[in-house]
């Protein structure tokens, strides 16, 4: 645990070292942040409450997304990177040789970029954008807020568990395939639009809402966002954690037998 | 050192320079043809979710900015045509910090060839093609139902959007890329022009807050891409609050645009101090 503790210590301080790139970043979503916010602004003033959501509703989705973009790594990324190089070059074996988990190392570090994406890439394009529009902080009595806050704050902690996962599996496959970037580009496209990040899932044809709500993307960026809108709240809210939960177990079993069956492969390349 | 070359014979060697690197990344990506397809499918299907996006905001409503989904459908054909030639033709450019950090400009910098175009033609990737073919076919689609009464003059300045605005967004991605030169792992900056710049000019103007467009008008001059030469090829009142003459200008523009980026770029390449001095 100690091990793991510090592999993301230090994941979360070379990300650190970066800062030209993370000012860069950060101006990126903000960017990004203004000319989404007008787009759903436009189309809220024509439709207002669409999908469930009121104006400032819909305009505080748009910056948490933006906020959460990078965090959760919703376009692939992060130490998917890493592991797809290592795997191209072959480094990958000699992780193979170490007495640690993989997964879980891997695991450890990416939730240390996640933490630092947090603190700079989510909080100062947030904190521009409430400057500008008028987005919603959760509200009612000290206890509710305090509820949806830490509610919130898990709800993210799961979707960066879920999202590496899912990149995680998506690695491995350039066990087989050689070149991971066709899976790589698969995977973004499915998370970009299935996780909720560019319009949320609930304007979709709604049998398609329906199913795409339940898949394993919601998790990386619907369901917290609702949260913390206060969408999900009492049974709705367990439900939702329970959701991310259960993607959860399923994809961190589904990358222990995907990575046990990897590592006679490569026992039988290397013999 | 030989003689100084004209300016003639310095463009002409140029562009064989960039079609020798470009030629042989393109040999070296088609050996791998499976995935050259995936990536190339892949690349138009990603660009292709912010069409989705427009579509299903199109299901709520009829009018976004007060333009119908054929006419933003016009202005999404027109941006991520122009942006994908551009980042088909000088896209590798956003790498630059990369071979600055690792010192590899150093190599190309002792060729004898321009700079600007080894570095262009770098990795050319064909499958960034896939953005252009996506592009092509959703304006097509628009030109259809917007059916236009095509007159001499409106082929002209389509033609010339497609020129002009290649070569507006070709020169935000060179002087991003001479930003580089100081601030070295900072490429994502270059994204919020490029990419941020061609999802604004997907929508209406009118969708946006006056500064903002003002900004694409006198700042950096996306306007001219696609927004100005479309209020006249759409025949639509103007919402930016412009000269009418501006919906003309895209090659005066798109020559300042070059002008000031290649300017940038010297100065890039003049500061340029190899890593480890």
């Amino acid at each position: 645990m100690r091990l793991y503790a510090a592999v993301a210590r230090s994941s979360f301080r070379r990300y650190a070292g970066y800062r030209a790139a993370t000012w860069a970043g950060v101006l990126t979503n903000t960017v990004f942040g203004f000319f989404i916010a007008y787009t759903y602004q436009a189309l809220w003033q024509v439709r207002p409450h669409l999908g469930g959501y009121d104006l400032s509703a819909a305009l505080t989705y748009v910056w948490l997304g933006q906020a959460l973009l990078m965090p959760v790594a919703a376009m692939g990324g992060g130490v998917q990177d890493d592991i797809e190089a290592r795997i191209v070059n072959g480094d990958i074996a000699v992780d193979l040789y170490r007495p640690v988990d993989q997964q879980v190392w891997w695991l450890a570090a990416d939730l240390g970029r996640s933490c630092y994406h947090l603190l700079s890439r989510g909080i100062v394009p947030m904190l521009v954008g409430s400057l500008f529009f008028h987005l919603r902080m959760p509200a009612g009595g000290p206890a509710t807020q305090a509820l949806t806050w830490a509610g919130a704050l898990l709800s993210v902690g799961l979707a960066v568990v879920v999202s590496f996962l899912l990149r995680y599996l998506a690695a491995l496959t350039g066990f087989w395939l050689m070149d991971p970037r066709g899976v790589r580009q698969v995977t973004v496209v499915l998370g970009m639009f299935f996780s909720g990040f560019l319009l949320p899932l609930s304007l979709l044809p709604t049998a398609l809402a329906a199913v795409a709500q339940h898949l394993p993307w919601a998790a990386m960026v619907q369901i917290p966002l609702d949260v913390f809108l206060q969408r999900r709240t009492g049974a709705a809210l367990a439900a939702g954690l329970l959701l991310q939960l259960g993607w959860a177990g399923v994809l961190l079993g589904a990358g222990q037998l995907l990575q046990r069956a990897v590592v006679r492969k490569v026992v039988v390349q290397g013999g | 050192m030989s003689a100084p070359l004209s300016p003639y014979r310095r463009t002409r060697e140029a562009l064989r320079a960039y079609r020798l690197v470009a030629g042989m990344w393109l040999r070296a990506s088609l050996a791998y043809r499976a995935s050259f397809w995936i990536t190339t499918i892949g690349n138009g299907v990603t660009s292709l979710l912010d069409f989705v996006v427009i579509a299903v905001m199109f299901r709520h409503t009829t009018t976004l900015g007060g333009w119908t989904l054929p006419q933003v459908a016009f202005l999404y054909g027109t941006s991520g045509l122009t942006l994908g030639l551009a980042d088909l033709l000088v896209g590798s450019l956003d790498q630059l910090g990369q071979r600055v950090r690792d010192g590899s400009v150093d190599t190309v910098l002792v060729r004898p060839a321009a700079a600007l175009a080894q570095l262009g033609a770098d990795r050319f990737a064909l499958r960034r093609a896939g953005r252009v073919v996506q592009s092509l076919l959703v304006l097509g689609w628009s030109l259809v139902e917007l059916r236009l009464d095509w007159t001499v003059p409106k082929l002209l300045v389509m033609a010339v959007l497609v020129l002009c605005g290649t070569v507006i967004f070709g020169s935000v991605f060179v002087a991003g890329a001479a930003f580089q030169f100081f601030a070295t792992d900072a490429a994502e900056v270059q994204n919020s022009v490029t990419y941020g710049g061609a999802t604004m000019l997907q929508y209406p103007p009118s969708v946006f807050a006056r500064d903002l467009v003002r900004g694409a008008v006198y700042g950096v001059p996306l306007a001219f891409v696609n927004w100005l030469p479309a209020l006249y090829l759409l025949g639509l009142p103007d919402p930016i609050g412009v000269p009418g003459w501006f919906r003309f200008a895209s090659p005066l523009a798109a020559l300042l645009c070059a002008t000031a980026a290649g300017l940038a770029w010297r100065a890039g390449i003049r500061s340029y101090r190899s890593t480890g001095s």
